[in-house]
Parts: structure tokens; sequence; C-alpha cells
């Protein structure tokens, strides 16, 4: 199978380390080309990384709380850069305390990302979701 | 004895150097008008016999050279992301000694590429994407230059995934495929490009450019001057097996058109709490400043600093200062005949460094977080580098060196600027640095051990 790049990190000011740390190896595992930017990432920065590696998907995380705001203007910037429907993807604790997700989910996806993920949710439903969103399979079992 | 030369011809000035590589000992130096549109031969003669008029007949075991004559190795670059493979590209050629004309990134425009052809330069160097990643950008700029007649070499170092591809569209031109200047995000791999650039410097512009007359005289080597000068500020700072080197280190070169700053250093953070953003810069950096310079750039150096600052550490009126610089411009081999002008040119020597060096070096920024500061650099952090090595004309004939290379330092009123806490400062007074670095390509001890002897402190 022809490998699939995505390219990662946690958005804004943001330097929750851990969590970037385990996708990333989660998703290597899982047969993913993963350019991983790691924590303070700021919009170019994830833009540029895809533009050059020709990214396929563009995972952002974001644990802090002020997600919303790091987030905005993201899909114009991957669409003024030539990204023209680039997948996005966000996930973390990425508004300020407890919201009712749907509400959270439906204002992310207006700004132009195709999946949101809420609090707590395991590498696995994501990678899940890319197989589904690229239309490919896991990698098979190598043999040792 | 066994007395070796060393030549570096310059578009003005040949300047020759000897040295025992028995006694490893400076000989003399020695230097000429150069007359590149007549015959390379006449400048060198006249400055051998200056030389030898100082040191006596030599009888030369061997003789090496590099040079900027004939505007150096100009070179075009053209990648994708502007921060990251036109980046790569551009520090790839210039730690490889050329001069840089211009750095595309993006598609190619057809006016572009007419500008590119106009510009006439000796070679281009054509990048983008990771390997595996973007190759549209890079096939697309192969196809628009495949449109017009060959003009020069063109190294290929972009995605290795359409290398084939690339060379195939530009089978009209020279060719020459190398590995990637990034192949994975944010890794540089500058070196096997350097390598190929100095390879066709060395096998076919010189001869373009006429320096082959002057071929039957050279044993070996020609390479760009800064690409010598580079050489030889790693041999400085790393040493060889049997001599130690004298660590990491900063080098300025401030010139009358150009200022050329080294580093020699890994530039990693110092704070714990430090993010690293942007491309990695490479160990060896070159960076140049077209628009610093003692006289052609004299204005740039007003631009970058404000005519009061030149007023403030000259002790010349703002209105007085300008009608000198203007002068200095116009009539560029002016030398400082009395106070007035020695203090002019220490405020512009000064401040060219501290632009020069504040460019090259990163650049910190506080980042307030809930839970208190965190730090963002950019580039490199040059802060425990100890050592700050001088050269240039303006730097190296005046009295007050030290002063002048004290304004490479960190200073109070620019926080975020990455440069050296406090250093020992190191004068090239015999301009040696080119010479040691070709010395260092077939005697690197006795290179290393002449520098270490001929590298004189100054003091503040
Ligand atoms: C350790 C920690 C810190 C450390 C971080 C050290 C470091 N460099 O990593 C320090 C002390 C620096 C810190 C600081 C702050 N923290 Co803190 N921190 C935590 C803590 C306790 C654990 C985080 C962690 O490592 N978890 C383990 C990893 C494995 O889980 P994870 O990060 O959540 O990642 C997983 C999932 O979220 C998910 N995921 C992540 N990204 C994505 C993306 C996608 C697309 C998908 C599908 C899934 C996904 O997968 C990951 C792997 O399983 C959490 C509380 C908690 N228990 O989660 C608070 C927490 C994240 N912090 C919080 C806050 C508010 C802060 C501060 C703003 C202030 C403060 N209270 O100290 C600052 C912000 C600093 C900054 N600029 O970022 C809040 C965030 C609240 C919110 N979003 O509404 C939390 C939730 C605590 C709380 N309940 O209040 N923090």
């Amino acid at each position: 199978m022809e490998k699939k790049t995505l390219v990662m990190g946690v958005i804004g000011a943001d330097v929750h380390a851990v969590g970037n740390k385990i996708l990333y190896h989660a998703f290597t595992a899982a047969g993913f080309n993963c350019v991983n930017l790691g924590v303070m990432v700021s919009q170019e920065e994830y833009i540029n990384a895809a533009i050059e590696s020709n990214a396929d998907v563009i995972v952002v995380s974001s644990l802090y709380g002020h997600g919303e705001l790091d987030c905005r203007g993201m899909r114009e910037k991957c669409d003024e850069a030539g990204l023209k429907g680039i997948l996005l993807y966000v996930g973390g604790n990425i508004v300020v305390g407890k919201q009712p997700f749907d509400e959270v989910e439906k204002r992310f996806k207006e700004m132009g990302f195709d999946r949101v993920f809420g609090p707590g949710t395991p590498p696995e439903t994501t990678i899940a979701a890319l197989y589904e969103d690229l239309g490919v399979q896991p990698p098979e079992e190598t043999e040792e | 004895m066994k007395p070796v030369l060393l030549m570096d011809f310059g578009s003005t000035y040949t300047k020759l150097t000897a040295v025992d590589v028995e006694s490893e000992t400076l000989l003399g130096t020695a230097s000429s008008y150069t007359t590149v549109q007549t015959d390379i031969g006449e400048g060198l003669q006249n400055a051998l016999d200056i030389l030898e008029q100082k040191t006596g007949k030599l009888d030369f075991a061997e003789r090496y050279a590099c040079s900027s004559a004939a505007g150096g190795l100009r070179m075009i670059t053209s990648g994708l992301v502007p921060e990251l493979t036109a980046e790569a590209a551009k520090q790839a050629s210039l730690g490889a000694g050329a001069k840089v004309i211009r750095v595309y990134s993006y598609e190619l425009t057809k006016k572009d590429v007419a500008e590119i052809v106009a510009s006439r330069p000796d070679m281009i160097l054509l990048v983008g994407g990771t390997d595996g990643g973007n190759s549209e950008c890079i096939l697309a700029n192969a196809k628009k230059l495949s449109q017009v007649d060959p003009i020069c070499p063109i190294v290929i170092a972009g995605n290795r995934n359409c290398a084939d591809e690339c060379e195939e569209l530009l089978e009209k031109w020279e060719t020459h495929v190398c590995e990637n200047v990034m192949p994975k995000f944010n890794e540089l791999n500058i070196e096997p490009a350097q390598h190929e650039i100095r390879q066709i410097f060395l096998n076919r512009i010189i001869q373009a450019k006429g320096l082959s007359k002057a071929s039957e005289l050279i044993s070996g080597i020609m390479m760009p001057t800064p690409a010598a000068m580079m050489a030889a500020m790693q041999l400085l700072a790393e040493g060889t097996k049997a001599e130690s080197g004298i660590g990491e280190l900063v080098a300025v070169d401030l010139g009358g058109a150009t200022t050329d700053v080294y580093s020699i250093a890994d530039g990693m953070p110092t704070q714990s709490n430090t993010i690293v953003k942007g491309l990695m810069e490479p160990y060896a950096k070159r960076t140049v400043e077209g628009d610093i310079g003692m006289r052609y750039s004299i204005w740039g150096i007003v631009d970058a600093a404000g005519i009061d600052r030149v007023s403030q550490l000259s002790g010349i009126a703002p209105e007085r200062a300008k009608e000198m610089i203007q002068f200095l411009s116009e009539n560029t081999e002016t030398l400082p005949q009395d106070q007035e002008w020695e203090n002019l040119d220490f405020a512009l020597a000064s401040l060219a460094v501290e632009t020069a060096v504040a460019r090259h070096a990163g650049t910190i920024e506080q980042v307030y977080t809930p839970m208190g500061l965190a730090y963002s650099q950019i580039g490199k952090d040059l802060t425990p580098v100890r050592r700050i090595v001088v050269t240039g004309g303006a730097i190296i004939h005046t009295k007050r060196t030290g002063e002048i290379a004290a304004h490479s330092l960190q200073n109070p009123n620019q926080p975020g600027s990455l440069r050296p806490v406090g250093a020992k400062f190191l004068v090239d007074r015999k301009y040696i640095l080119a010479a040691m670095g070709l010395l260092g390509q077939y005697y690197p001890d006795t290179a290393l051990r002449i520098m270490k002897k001929e590298l004189v402190e100054a003091t503040e």
C-alpha cells in the first residue's frame, strides 16, 4: 500500500506534549507517514509542512482550551495555499471546560474541519476514521 | 624549506600568501590590482613580484587557488515554500560559497524564467518537496526551464521521486542530480548539493571565467573564495586529530559591497523551556548581507541602523554625516584621511557588524502561557559562542578593531537577538583566512597552527 502522509502537531501556544507523542506512535504503527511538528505549532507551519510533504491530512491537537481561537481561519489559509480539499481533523480538549459536544462539533465543522473529536477519544477511533476517509486498509501484519 | 603559494583571485585584487609548510610559518603576503578583462596572469605576476621583493625569490613546491573573480559563483535557486525548501536551497548555495542572485519559491512564471535567463547565472539549484512529497512544483519549474535555451548547469536536489523526470524534461540542459536538500520535513541535507556545486565550479565555471589561463600555474583546487573562508573557519573551530581547534565561533567579513557572516556552532537552545521553530539551520552557516558594506553598500548601513545612530557613534552631526556618506558612496576607493573620517568609518563598521550579525543569529521570543513563561526560538542560539573572528579592510586596518567587533555581541536594546553574550575577538590582521582554508585542504595541521599564531586578540 502506498503510505498516506499526515501532518500533526499541537496548535497555538499549547505545550501539552504527551498526547502528541502517543498519537505519533499510534499513527506511525497504523501505517501512516507522519510529519510531527510537536507542540506550539502555528497554522502556517502545518500548511507549509503539508505543501512540501504533499500531505493528505492535517491532524490538529489542542489541549489547553484555546483551540477555537487558534483554529480560526485555518481552512481559508489552506485554500489560499493551494491545499484545496485537504482533510482537516481536530481533537483533544478543544474548548474551555465542559460544553455540549455536538455544539462544539458544529462550530468546528463550520470552520471547515472534516472531523472533530471530543475529549478522551482513543487513537483507534481517529485511525479508523483516517482509513475510511483516505480509502486505505490497515497495513498487513508482517511476519516478525 | 618548502614554500607553498596560495592565491586568491578577487574581482579587483589578486591576493597572495606564501607559507613555508616545513617550519609552519607565514613567509609573506602581497596583493595587486586584478585585470580579469585582459589577462589574469598579469595581475598574478605583478603580485608575485611584490611578494618576492619582500621575501626574496621563492621556489614554490605547490600552488593553490581560490577565486571570486568575475562576480564569484553567481547562483539562482528555486524551491517550493519560502521558509522551507527555498530556504534550504539558499543555505546550500551560500555555504558552497556562491553569490545568490535571487531565490525563487513556488512555481516559476514566464517572467521569472526570462529574468533568470537575463541574469546570466553560473548555475541554477532546483529543489522542492520532501522525498515522496510534493512533486508538482519542481516538475512545473523543470518544464518551464526546458522551454528556453540552456544557459548554465542545473543541480537538481529536490524530491527524489521525480528527479528522473526532471532530468528528462531538462534533457537539453547540463543537469546534475543529487540528494534532496530536505529529504524529510525540516531535515536539512545540504552537503551533497554543496559538493556537487563545488565540483561543477571546479570543472566548468573557472574555465568559462577565463581563469584557466592561470591554471598551468596552479597545482590544485579552485574553489570560490567564500568556500575557502568557510573551510578555514570550520578547521579553526573543530581542529584536527593532531591539533585542537578553538571551539564554536562566529566570523565576520566586512567588505566594501557586502558583509559575510559565518557561524560554526550548533545553535541549540540554551534554556530548557524553549521550543525551536522554523527550519533547522546548518551547523556551518554562512549569510551574506548584500546591502551592508563600507562603500558600495554604505547607504544600506544607514537604512538599517538609522542616521541617528551613525551620528551618535561617530560624534558627527547627522547632516554632515550624510554628506560624507554620499561622498564615500561615489568615491568608493576613499580611505579615511583624518580623525573625522576615521570616526565615521568606525561608526559605519560598528553598525555594519551589528546589523549583519543580528541578521545571522537567531531570535527568541517570550510566549506567555497561563502557567508562566516559555520561549520560542527561530534560528541559531549563538549566545554561548566565545570566539569572534573578524576580517575585512575596514576592521583590520583600524586601531579600534575591538570596539567595532564588540558590536557583534548581544546588547540590551535587542534582548531577543541570540548573539554571543561575551567573547574574545580574533583579528585577521594579515588577511590570510581564505588562504588558510585552501592550505587546509592539503595541510590541515599546518593551516590550523598558522591561524592560531597569526590571529591576534583585540580588546575593546
Ligand atoms: C500534564 C498537564 C500539563 C502540563 C503539560 C506538560 C507537557 N509539556 O506536556 C503543564 C503543567 C505544562 C500544563 C499546563 C497547562 N495546562 Co494542563 N494539563 C496536564 C494534564 C494533567 C495531563 C495532560 C496529559 O499529558 N495527558 C495525557 C495525554 C496522553 O492525554 P492528552 O494530552 O489528552 O492526549 C490524548 C487525547 O486528548 C487525544 N488527542 C489529543 N489530540 C488529539 C487530536 C485528535 C484529532 C484526536 C482524535 C485525539 C486527540 O489523544 C491523546 C492520546 O491519547 C491535563 C489533565 C488531564 N488529565 O488530561 C491538564 C489540562 C490539559 N491542562 C489544562 C490547562 C487549563 C492548563 C493550563 C492552561 C493552565 C493550568 N491549569 O496549568 C496550562 C497551559 C500551558 C500551555 N501553554 O499549554 C486543562 C485544559 C482545560 C480545557 N481544555 O478546558 C486540563 C484538561 C486540566 C483541567 N482539567 O483543567 N498542563
